[in-house]
């Protein structure tokens, strides 16, 4: 009996050690551009590989550091995606109530289109738009390409908002109702409130999202002063003749801190995975 | 929400129609079928669908799929330490910009690049990836940026299976795979069934990463669906039959989407 309990922590502690060994494994191929990064934003000369710094130096950040190159474009981003950010959200809250609270004959109908419109490819779409921003005289404005960021992103954000706002328990609202408040202070004062959470997680993903996205403002930007910085990143090649990989990486690593930052605050409070796991399950 | 989402696709299917171009002609006329018969009949066109073809199989439905489900099952067994660096990593790359993923791939796979130093240091022949296999190199770069969500989906929907019914299975003397297979894999169908949907509907939208890395190139080795509509419609400015591509890939998306919320409805 022993000997049998004791093989059955062996093969389980084998289990944990060659499990720990594949995973590591992964982890390190994961690791490796990333690395690469990190450790060329701090290198003199950095070439394309992953190496130890010859020379350590902050100079890259130090080159990259200035208004044309850096500042403008994560101030453009800022603007595009904060605005579009505070549209979407907006927009869903409001779509998103008569969805969790009202039961109508075009409830179904509408969130089936919501689903069907989330996972449409919106690479898809761009030339289309494209064509009709310019007819339109859209093209090139920050205003229509934040709008096309919000309408991009809001099928889903709606989606995420009903489900948050399902949690929140109706009776809240009927009492303040009672208390003279009106549906839309309701919303405003009781409902958007209790689910904070939710809404931040839906802000933070909107924004994530916009931020990240290069495809959108590629196409409809088209003066050097509007871009965001996933698209003045591009710069870094062919345009200023040679390669600077150090400034390459150092500018890598200021445009995409926001973002990660923002997903670690999120994942840190309200869990992990975005809490994208409930979004999935619909 | 209707009038910038559905105004450009009913603006899509009427353009698809005509032979707008974005200079020298100032009126667009109907031209019926012939963009999509055009199309059909253009070996780039042909080619670009078979290189989305293989780049969405390769990278969403092979690679993140499979890396996902196994880095979760991996999970469940290695220590906390483990995990949490694992996790951390992978999400990194997910969280990353599109456009940084897309350098720090192409640091990746350079001549001069990490992958080489690797297989010089193993002592394996190297070679110039994004011009040999640009189409693979853009698949593994997929990989790389898009598992997490797979990884994460997988976790949430293995830690659902009660412990009880691997056991019991684990007594009556079935092996790991025979596990897996009888009862880890039944049980989590329909996880798997909308991962792979919503996985193929992103790597069929991916356009930032492959323009970073390869712009399509060499010649059209790596161009898939939305970078061909985007050469068409911009490069060569003939906008009608870009619009005529997108269609194509608007109609494929739906299809998936459609299918995507059958298997959501059979969830309920």
């Amino acid at each position: 009996m022993k000997t049998r309990i004791r093989r059955r922590v062996k093969t389980r502690i084998r289990r944990r050690l060659s499990a720990d060994a594949a995973l590591l494994l992964v982890a390190l191929t994961f690791v490796l551009p990333l690395a690469w990064v990190v450790l060329s934003s701090v290198d003199a000369d950095a070439n394309l590989r992953v190496k130890w710094p010859s020379q350590l130096t902050f100079g890259n950040f130090d080159d990259v550091l200035k208004p044309d190159v850096t500042f403008t474009p994560l101030l453009n981003s800022l603007i595009l995606c904060g605005c579009a950010t505070a549209l979407t959200v907006g927009c869903a809250a409001l779509a998103a109530y008569p969805l969790s609270r009202y039961r109508s004959r075009l409830n179904n109908p509408f969130l089936t289109t919501t689903l069907f419109a989330t996972c449409l490819p919106i690479t898809a779409v761009m030339v289309p738009v494209y064509a009709l921003f310019v007819q339109v005289n859209l093209i090139d404005t920050m205003a229509g390409t934040i709008y096309f960021f919000a309408a991009s992103q809001l099928p889903f954000a709606v989606w995420l908002m009903k489900n948050f706002m399902d949690g929140v328990p109706k009776e809240l609202e009927e009492a303040a109702w009672t208390d003279g408040a009106n549906t839309f202070q309701g919303l405003v004062r009781i409902v958007l409130p209790l689910m904070g959470p939710g809404v931040a997680v839906v802000t933070v993903y909107s924004f994530a999202m916009m931020w990240g996205n290069f495809f959108v403002p590629f196409m409809l930007l088209l003066s050097p002063d509007q871009m965001p910085a996933s698209v003045s990143i591009n710069d870094f090649f062919g345009n200023r003749g040679t390669v600077v990989y150090g400034q390459l990486a150092a500018f890598s690593i200021i445009y995409s801190t926001p973002v990660v930052l923002l997903y670690v605050l999120v994942s840190r409070r309200f869990g992990g995975g975005f809490a994208l796991g409930g979004a999935v399950k619909g | 929400m209707a009038l910038f989402l559905a105004g450009p696709i009913a603006y899509c299917a009427y353009i698809a129609f005509t032979d707008l171009q974005l200079t020298g002609q100032a009126e667009s006329s109907f031209v019926g079928f012939d963009n999509f018969t055009a199309a059909f009949k253009d070996p780039a066109f042909l080619n670009a669908v078979w290189l989305t073809l293989v780049f969405t199989f390769l990278s969403s439905i092979v690679g993140q799929n499979t890396l996902g489900l196994a880095l979760a099952a991996l999970m469940q067994r290695a220590s906390k330490p483990v995990r949490t660096i694992t996790g951390a990593v992978v999400v990194t790359a997910w969280v990353l910009p599109e456009v940084v993923a897309g350098f720090l791939m192409y640091a990746f796979f350079r001549r001069e690049g990490t992958l080489n130093a690797i297989l010089d240091w193993l002592q394996l022949p190297h070679q110039n990836w994004l011009f040999t296999l640009p189409i693979l190199a853009v698949s593994f770069a997929n990989v790389w940026r898009g598992t997490a969500f797979s990884m994460l989906v997988y976790s949430a929907a293995l830690a659902e299976i009660p412990t009880e019914v691997t056991e019991s299975a684990q007594v009556d003397g079935a092996n790991a795979w025979q596990r897996l297979w009888h009862i880890t894999l039944p049980m989590i169908r329909r996880s798997i069934g909308t991962n792979l949907m919503l996985n193929t509907l992103q790597t069929l939208s991916v356009f930032g990463l492959i323009w970073v890395m390869t712009r399509g190139g060499p010649g059209n080795d790596s161009q898939t669906l939305p970078l061909f509509m985007y050469e068409q419609a911009f490069q060569k400015s003939m906008i009608g039959y870009g619009t005529a591509v997108a269609l194509l890939l608007l109609v494929v998306g739906s299809l998936f989407s459609l299918v995507y919320m059958r298997l959501l409805r059979t969830e309920d």
